[in-house]
Formats: C-alpha cells, structure tokens, sequence
C-alpha cells in the first residue's frame, strides 16, 4: 500500500523542519518527504484503491506522532479497566503514536517478567508503540529498590511509583543515586500522603461548603520541594509528574535557574479546569493531585509558556463505571485523557498561550529527549509515524463513543477545536474522519 | 420538592414554609392524641449506614405521628466494605417500594447520589460532613419560638466545624436570613478558608460576647489523636462554655446543642443545665420538624 499526502503544513520538532510538503509512504516507510514553495492546488480526482492512497492535505496539518509520557494501561491486572488493545486504540485517535504506561498495574511493573509481557502484549494486539516505565520500588511499597537495570534492559524507559509516592526521603534519596548507573530518569507524583490523608478535592472554600475532605497544595508542593532537593544533591534527573499548583510551578522554576536536573510535566485537566468542576459532586472530575483553582489553572498555563513545564502528559486513567458510580468520597480518581488531550491542548494555541510549535514540542521531541526515546521524525527513510490533523475543526466529545474503555472523563458533551483525523503508524492506518 | 438533601439547595421561602408547618405541628403534638392520619398507607424507610439513636429515634417517631409504616434498615459499614454498593442498597430498597428514605451515610454527597437515583423522597439525617439539613431546620424553629425572629441576629457556632455537617447546614440557613454569623475555635477545627461572610474568633470570648445565640458542637473523642487539639481537658480550658461565660454573655443570649453533649468539653454542667440552654427544647422541636419536612415532600410517580 502506497500513501500520498500532499499539501499538508509540516511541523516536525525532530528534524526542525515546517513547510508545505508532499509525503509518500510505501508499505510503511517514509519514501519521499518533497517541501514545495506553496500550494499547489489540486486538480486531478485523488486515488482511493487497495494499492494506493491519495490525501489532499490542503488546510491540514503533519506533526510527528504524538507522546505521553504518562499513560495507564491497566493492563496486566485491570482488564476491565482498560487494556492494552484498547488503551493504545484510544491512544492513535488521540494523536498519540507512542504511550508510555505506569507501572501500577497487578503485578506491579517492577520486574522484568512484567515489562516482557507488556510488550510482548503490546506487539500481538496494540496498536502503537508501548514503552513501559518500570516501579521504582517493589510493590510501589517505598522499601526495596526494584532492579531497574534489568527493567531498563527489558524496555523500560523511566521509574516511577506513581499513585503510590516514595514516602521515605531516604528510599527516593537512593532512588536517584542508583538511577544514575542506569541511565533512565525517576518520575516523581509527588504527593506527601499524610498531608493529602483521606482528602477527596482541593482544599479551600469550596472543599469545606461541599463537605468534603480537602487536600492541601502543601501536600504537593513539600514533595516537589523534597525531590528537588534530592535531585540537587544526587545530580541525578528528576521529572515531576502532573504539576498542579502555583507554588510548585515556582519551585520547579527556581530548581531549572540553578541548574538542578528536574523536568516537568502538567496535563490538559490542569490548564483547562479548576474545582469548580467538581462542585455537583462530579466523580468524573475527581483526580489526583486534584483540580485546584484559578490561580493555579493561570500559573500553569504561564509555565507552560515560559518553558518552566516541558511536556503535557495525558495521565490516563481509565476507571470502570461501577467505580465512578458511587458516593464522590468513595470514587477512585482519574480520568479517561487519550481522547481529548490533543485538542484540549490546542486549545492553548488557540487561546495564543503557545505557538503551534512549542506546543508539539511538548508532545513530541521534550518527551523523547527526557525518556531518551529515538524517534526520526518525518522524514526520507524513516517509518512513518504521523499525524494530520485540522486545528479547527470542531467536535463534540461523547464518551459513549471513546475507544477507551474509560468513559470516566469530565469532558463529555463539550465541543473541542481541532482533531486528529488520521493517525499512520508504521503499516496501521487509522482513519478518523469516518468517526465523524 | 421530592428531595431534602441539604439546606444549600433551598430557599428562605421554602425555608419559612417548613417552620410554618412545623409550627401547626408542634400544636398537634401537644393534644391528647398526637397522631395525624395524613400520610396513613404510605411507608418510610429509615436507612442508617451511622449509628445514631437520637436522630433515628426522632424521625421515626415523626413517621408514626404522621401514621407512615416504619422501617429500620441499619447497615453496618463492615458489610459495607465487604460488598453491596450504596446503589445496589438503594435498588433492594426501591423494591420494597417504599415512599420516604430517610438516610445517614459517612460520605459527603451520598443523600444527593441516592436522591437522584430513585423516585422515592430522600431525606438527609447527615451525609459525611456535608449537611445534617433537619437539625438546622429545628435549630432555626427554635431559636425562632424564643427569639421570634432570624433576622439582625448574631450567631456564634463554637466547636470543631471543620468535620461539622451541623455548622454547614446551619450556615447555609442562616445565611439566607440576615445574620452575622461567627464561627469560634481552635485553628486546627475551624476552615483554612472561610466563607466570605464568616467571622473567625480563635478567643471565646471574643467570638461570643455580643452574640444572640451559641451554638456549640460536640467534640469526637478521637480528635485528640488527630492531633487536632492536644486534649479534653486543654480544650474545655479554652473553648468550652463555663460559669464565668455568663459574665460576659448578652443577658438574654440562648445557648444550643445538637447533643448529646459532653459535659466538661464542651459545657459545663451549670451551662448545660441553666435557663440560658434550650438543648431540651432542640429535642422536642426536632420532632415537629422532621414531621412539617416530610409532609412538605412528595415522592415522584415510580
């Protein structure tokens, strides 16, 4: 099968390059990437056979593949959670060609026996690239260390606990001294547990009229203040998972102005909503770290403009409707995000908060350089990984209608701006304009 | 109205209309006969994921006043944990087709989740901290019988407010009227953030010296182990209601408890039992009101 593109505007980050290109896939590979000096417009009738494709991609977009760095596959364990299959099915709609899944699955990601079987899972049914990122401790239980050399041998690309915090410095002090022989970078969800204690949303005056429980951005920001720290002492790279307040984003500032090691990343709910999302008890909203409020929605937005953020991540974590489906305090956190990331994050273009450039770059070359991923990006001789993609194209999401098993999302009846319409990944061609 | 899940959701007007009922109630209650015939054939439910006693005993003698068949339901959490979600309940009751849930549950929202699940009236007797709405409702019937009015009163609320569904729902009352309202106590029991219209005192006396009312609230026991307050006893010291109060109370100030209360924690026994406290009054008033909030009610068409 022979794809052609043409018309479409290129960003690529990888290769540095933008223009109006033609692009020619054959069985896979990137055979021709041709830049032209305009559009030219097209007159002749496309192909649409078995042996060839014609696109014109007149008013589109190409953009490497997108990737998150913070994905939850559920798989082995939470089957019907999420899968492999289906988590990476939802992954190529979103516009994400590369996923890479944390490790609190059952058993826990935090042996190389685990990480073989995910990828062996991901190669016979999933339908992108699926990079694992193993536990830092065992049983993400903040004692032993887990082997991650042979984690890192095995494919793994960066260590985290995530959902269960390292509570003891000292454990997370080693962490990111033996992470430096490995080569392979420690993601911290910082959160200090016996400050967030049973808390179910952001504390403040919200949290205390609702009755519930709140959670101190004390609870967040002790912790990035912590492994900041660490990081300064043990020179080892630090990355900080869904940064959700203010305070950290002055932290993390303060850390990169002197040089300590530390990445960032924030996730579309962040930049997008404040707890006032949660105010009908709205269990599709309940998270962690959780929606917090204006301040912080501006402040992350302004970090992801300063460059003080590096990457968007999904943290997608899909949830069964029998655990949504109850009282807000007994609701498990986390939302459906594949699906919605891509255009909630355009939404910072839109709004004139990121160019179109810095904004793929959070989705694309930040994320490889942190987790040392190879991509090539689009151009002669590589496999095709790619995206299209109509910035302004309107839709509505419907949750009913996502590939992921998840419908827990906050998101479902809005109308979005801009839309992957394919996805190309290698020999798979996943065409969403028939979705519309 | 189907549901009472909170005061939030209601306004003074439909406020004042309860207390209205619950004023030709309490004149039923004290005939010689104190049963109404009004809501004879219909059933309620009292589902109690708490123990409680005062509440369940007050609503269920409301149901009987007003000739509803009773049911008790009480679950204990533990078989909670071990399976049936608070749906699945809900479902097994609803095929008992009952007319009037009255509900206590430790999670926030749960009257709400349960209201909007099922055609039968849900009524709320505490969800987590959230709202205890028919102990603000008696709260306000009875300072209304002594002070004959809401309106240009000063309200101190005494105690650990934070975990406080009482002071919520009071709050929320209260504040649809105009009324200043003072919330008194230790940091660590009071809101980080306080609603805009809220006055913190740290200092008792201060909090309370110009006020019409004290409400106080009970002390759990084990906020001690919290950390929330270093013990009883230093609590009593600082923030309980003690004879020397009556020094620099407003002569013709009311004190209230939801109950039951500690004494020597929150009050002393010279409070407690002094013409100032209307605690009893609360009890009896209880009644009345949770009677005017079921009438008031309709259950939709299953």
């Amino acid at each position: 099968m022979i794809i052609k593109i043409y018309n479409a505007h290129l960003i690529d980050p990888f290769t540095n390059k933008e223009g109006i290109v033609d692009i020619v896939i054959d069985k896979g590979i990137i055979s021709k990437v041709r830049f032209k000096s305009k559009y030219q417009p097209f007159a002749k009738n496309l192909k649409n056979s078995d042996s060839t494709l014609e696109i014109d991609a007149k008013d589109l977009y190409v953009f490497p593949g997108l990737i998150d760095m913070h994905t939850h596959l559920r798989e082995p364990g939470y089957e019907y959670k999420e899968t492999i299959r289906t988590g990476t099915l939802a992954a190529v709609r979103g516009g994400f060609t590369s996923v890479c899944c944390m490790a609190n699955t059952n058993p826990v990601n935090d042996n190389p026996e685990v990480t073989y079987y995910i990828l062996a899972k991901a190669k016979e049914e999933g339908n992108c690239d699926v990079f694992p990122i193993g536990a830092v401790t065992k049983g993400q239980k903040s004692e032993e260390l887990s082997e991650m050399a042979m984690l890192k041998e095995a494919g793994c690309v960066a260590f985290s606990d995530d959902g269960m915090p390292v509570m003891n410095s000292m454990v997370m002090r080693r962490a990111l001294d033996y992470s430096k022989s490995v080569g392979a970078p420690i993601i911290s969800h910082c959160e200090d547990l016996s400050l967030s204690e049973d808390g179910v949303m952001n504390e403040g005056k919200l949290s205390f009229l609702m009755g519930l429980k709140g959670i101190t951005k004390a609870s967040e920001e002790v912790m990035v203040a912590r492994d900041i720290i660490l990081s300064k002492y043990s020179k080892a790279p630090l990355h900080i998972a869904h940064v959700s307040t203010q305070g950290s984003v002055e932290l993390i500032k303060y850390a990169k102005q002197h040089g300590i090691p530390v990445t960032a990343e924030t996730c579309p709910h962040y930049f997008t909503l404040t707890e006032e999302a949660v105010k009908d008890y709205n269990t599709n909203a309940k998270m962690n770290p959780p929606l917090r409020s204006e301040e912080d929605k501006e402040a992350i937005k302004e970090a992801l403009r300063d460059g003080t953020i590096d990457v968007i991540a999904t943290d997608h974590a899909p949830h069964h409707i029998d655990e949504k489906k109850v009282p807000f305090q007994e609701a498990l956190n986390g939302i459906s995000g594949l699906e919605t990331a891509f255009a909630l994050s355009l939404g910072l273009v839109h709004e004139g908060v990121l160019t179109l450039k810095q904004l793929i770059e959070k989705l694309t070359v930040n994320p490889a350089k942190i987790l040392k991923i190879k991509k090539e990006g689009i151009k002669e001789g590589a496999s095709a990984d790619l995206i299209l993609v109509d910035i302004n194209r309107k839709w509505r999401v419907d949750k009913d209608k996502l590939a992921s098993l998840g419908k827990n999302t906050p998101f479902d009846g809005w109308e979005l701006t801009g839309k992957v319409l394919i996805t190309i990944k290698g020999k798979k061609f996943f065409d969403m304009r028939e979705l519309l | 109205m189907k549901d009472l899940v909170g005061i939030k959701e209601l306004s003074r007007q439909t406020i004042e209309e309860i207390l209205n009922t619950a004023k030709a109630f309490k004149e039923v209650l004290q005939r010689d006969i104190k049963k109404v015939p009004t809501l004879r054939g219909k059933t309620a439910i009292n589902l109690f994921f708490e123990p409680s006693t005062r509440t369940r005993t007050s609503f269920e003698l409301a149901e009987k006043r007003l000739s509803l068949d009773v049911l008790n339901f009480s679950v204990s959490m533990s078989s909670v944990v071990k399976g049936e979600t608070l749906y699945d309940t809900l479902k097994t009751i609803e095929a008992y087709n009952v007319d009037y849930i009255v509900m206590r549950h430790s999670s926030s929202g749960a009257a709400r989740f349960v209201a909007e699940h099922t055609p039968a009236s849900v009524i709320n007797a505490g969800d987590g901290t959230n709202e205890h709405p028919t102990q603000a409702l008696l709260d306000a019937f009875s300072i209304l019988e002594v002070k004959g009015r809401l309106d240009g009163l000063k309200i101190a609320i005494v105690g650990d407010i934070l975990h406080s569904r009482v002071a919520r729902s009071n709050l929320y009352l209260l504040s649809k009227f105009d009324t200043q309202i003072n919330f008194v106590g230790p940091p660590t029991l009071l809101p980080s953030d306080a609603p805009d219209n809220v006055r913190i005192f740290y200092d008792l006396r201060e909090g309370i010296s110009d006020v019409d009312v004290v409400m106080l609230l009970r002390i759990q026991l084990e906020r001690q182990k919290g950390a929330f307050i270093p013990s009883l006893k230093e609590y009593f010291h600082m923030w309980g209601l003690k004879r020397h109060v009556f020094s620099y109370l407003k002569e013709d100030a009311i004190v209230m408890h939801p109950g039951p209360m500690n004494r020597g924690v929150e009050i002393s026994t010279e409070v407690a039992d002094s013409s100032r406290s209307i605690i009893l009054r609360q009890v009896t008033n209880g009644i009345a009101t949770r009677m005017a909030v079921i009438y008031f009610l309709t259950p939709r068409e299953a």
